[in-house]
């Protein structure tokens, strides 16, 4: 099922490879986005510049290796992330603990250039490489009565000074409805930029949501569990009030303590500006997942 | 002579001969300096948002100074007290900065959401209560103004800078998403401060 969804461009169409990691210069596709309301039709065609390497990798959030932005990138290169080992249970036909080689071997990886917007209302746009979560899913294969999916990230800590000074629950645990997971922009990424996921990026390999906010794209996955039940969600069990189950990106729904109608895209420096956050970040196909769902309810 | 006043004594013989306008000059070089970083990199691939805290710690640090002028002489006999309006100025420019940067830079002009995020987001209230608060005593920050109003009642007004320095704190504290030890440890001290104050003094 890989392929599903397409960039309309890809950055190799319009730039040469050595100068990827360099230039920012670089059009990625998007189909026109609709806003849902029927108001019309905005940002037919819009150009996504990938960040650059260093920006993906030096402001991060990944708790496990402490609370601020650069903390992932100064304390998680201690983490081996080969060998590594994810156990798939719960309610699948071929349950197990699986080696990573073994897993991805027969997954179809893809490049997808997605906006990612974090909760805390700053974004990137990152060229992903990875595969469909709804192949592996498939290749688990998902037993009838199932509704739900929940990661859990690695806890190691001798190589994650968060995770000793205790600064939130761990593990790192987040779920999707199986609809969500089996849609085909949910990808399970092990690169970016055609290279392995940087430690902080949550290497060896990590879930990507493109129309949630950031934190449900849980990193450094060692356990996924198929379930007929809404799984606990981390920062959910921090602040219920603050971070819902579906926490898709919607620039109608604020978080209590800040407005989500806007964000900056990292990458811009002193002078960067504000641009309009979209629904669902821009990823309109997903609107379907939610018909008749009210979403300021089911934040 | 006690070993404290070995200590004290001569500070506060060099403290005697340095002018205050040094303090000015001191706490106004580190602006352009951090503009500079964030505009070269220096302060990570997110400046607005680095510069933006920066600043706004700065603020509290200085009312913390401030605050600890007055303790620091009635236990310490360190006397800094010449000092401590050019200290409460430039806890207002930095505060100024900070606000500016906020509306500049970080919204971007975007008016309504701000008018918004004033009035619905607690921690943005606070900050802006903070800083309305520090208006009066910057304005009254001359010897004028003592004058004119009186001592006591000059006295009564710059009180303020209690409540100023508590919610400025509490504003830093609220802006994270979890408890973060550093916004924790700038109440500590400016409720510390605060308390030293209430301490019945001993001597007559």
């Amino acid at each position: 099922m890989a392929h599903r969804w397409k960039n309309t461009f890809t950055r190799a169409d319009v730039t040469p490879e050595p100068l990827w990691l360099n230039r920012r210069a670089v059009l990625a596709g998007l189909a026109g986005a609709t806003t849902l309301g029927g108001v019309g039709s905005v940002a037919a065609q819009e150009a996504l510049e990938p960040n650059t390497w260093e920006q993906i990798t030096t402001y991060n959030n990944f708790y496990e290796f402490g609370t601020g932005k650069s903390d992932p990138a100064d304390n998680a290169g201690d983490m081996v992330t080969d060998p590594w080992e994810i156990t798939i249970d719960g309610m699948v036909d071929n349950p197990g603990t699986f080696s990573l080689q073994d897993l991805i071997a027969d997954m179809t990886m893809e490049e997808r250039i997605y906006r990612f917007r974090c909760v805390e209302a700053w974004a990137m746009v990152i060229p992903w490489n990875g595969f469909e979560l709804a192949d592996l899913l498939n290749k688990a294969g998902i037993q009838t009565g199932a509704t739900y999916v929940a990661f859990e990230t690695a806890v190691l800590p001798d190589v994650m000074p968060g995770v000793r000074r205790n600064v939130i629950e761990f593990p790192y645990v987040e779920g999707l409805r199986l609809d969500e997971a089996m849609h085909p922009l949910t990808i399970m990424a092990t690169g970016i930029y055609d290279r392995p996921l940087a430690n902080q990026s949550g290497a060896p390999i990590r879930l990507v949501v493109p129309w949630k906010y950031g934190f449900k794209s849980i990193k450094s996955i060692v356990k996924i569990t198929v379930t007929n039940e809404q799984p606990p969600t981390t920062w959910n069990k921090i602040n219920a009030r603050e971070y819902g189950f579906y926490s898709n990106v919607n620039p109608e729904v604020d978080h209590p303590r800040w407005s989500q109608a806007s964000h900056r895209t990292i990458g811009g420096g002193l002078f960067n500006s504000r641009e309009d956050t979209l629904m669902f970040n821009g990823y309109p196909e997903v609107a379907s997942l939610y018909d008749g769902m009210d979403l300021r309810e089911n934040y | 002579m006690s070993a404290l006043s070995k200590v004290v004594d001569p500070i506060n013989t060099f403290a005697r001969k340095v002018p205050t306008w040094l303090v000015y000059v001191l706490y106004a070089l580190p602006i352009p300096f951090f503009f500079y970083l964030a505009q070269t990199g220096g302060l990570g691939v997110e400046p607005i948002n680095a510069l933006e805290r920066e600043m706004g710690e700065i603020t509290l640090q200085l009312l913390i100074i401030g605050l600890a002028i007055t303790p620091a002489r009635k236990y310490l006999g360190l006397n800094l007290l010449k000092f401590r309006r050019a200290i409460g100025v430039m806890a207002f420019v930095y505060v100024v900065v900070h606000l500016g940067i906020w509306v500049l830079l970080d919204m971007s002009l975007r008016w309504e959401q701000m008018w918004g995020d004033i009035w619905k987001r607690p921690y943005i209230t606070i900050g802006m209560v903070a800083f309305l608060a520090m208006i009066p005593l910057t304005v009254t920050s001359n010897n004028w103004s003592v004058r004119k109003l009186g001592a006591a009642s000059w006295r009564k007004i710059h009180k303020l800078v209690y409540p100023i320095a508590v919610l400025g704190a509490v504003h830093f504290i609220m802006v994270q998403k979890v408890w973060e030890v550093e916004p924790l440890m700038y109440l500590t001290v400016i409720l510390a401060l605060l308390a030293l104050r209430y301490i019945p003094s001993r001597k007559a």
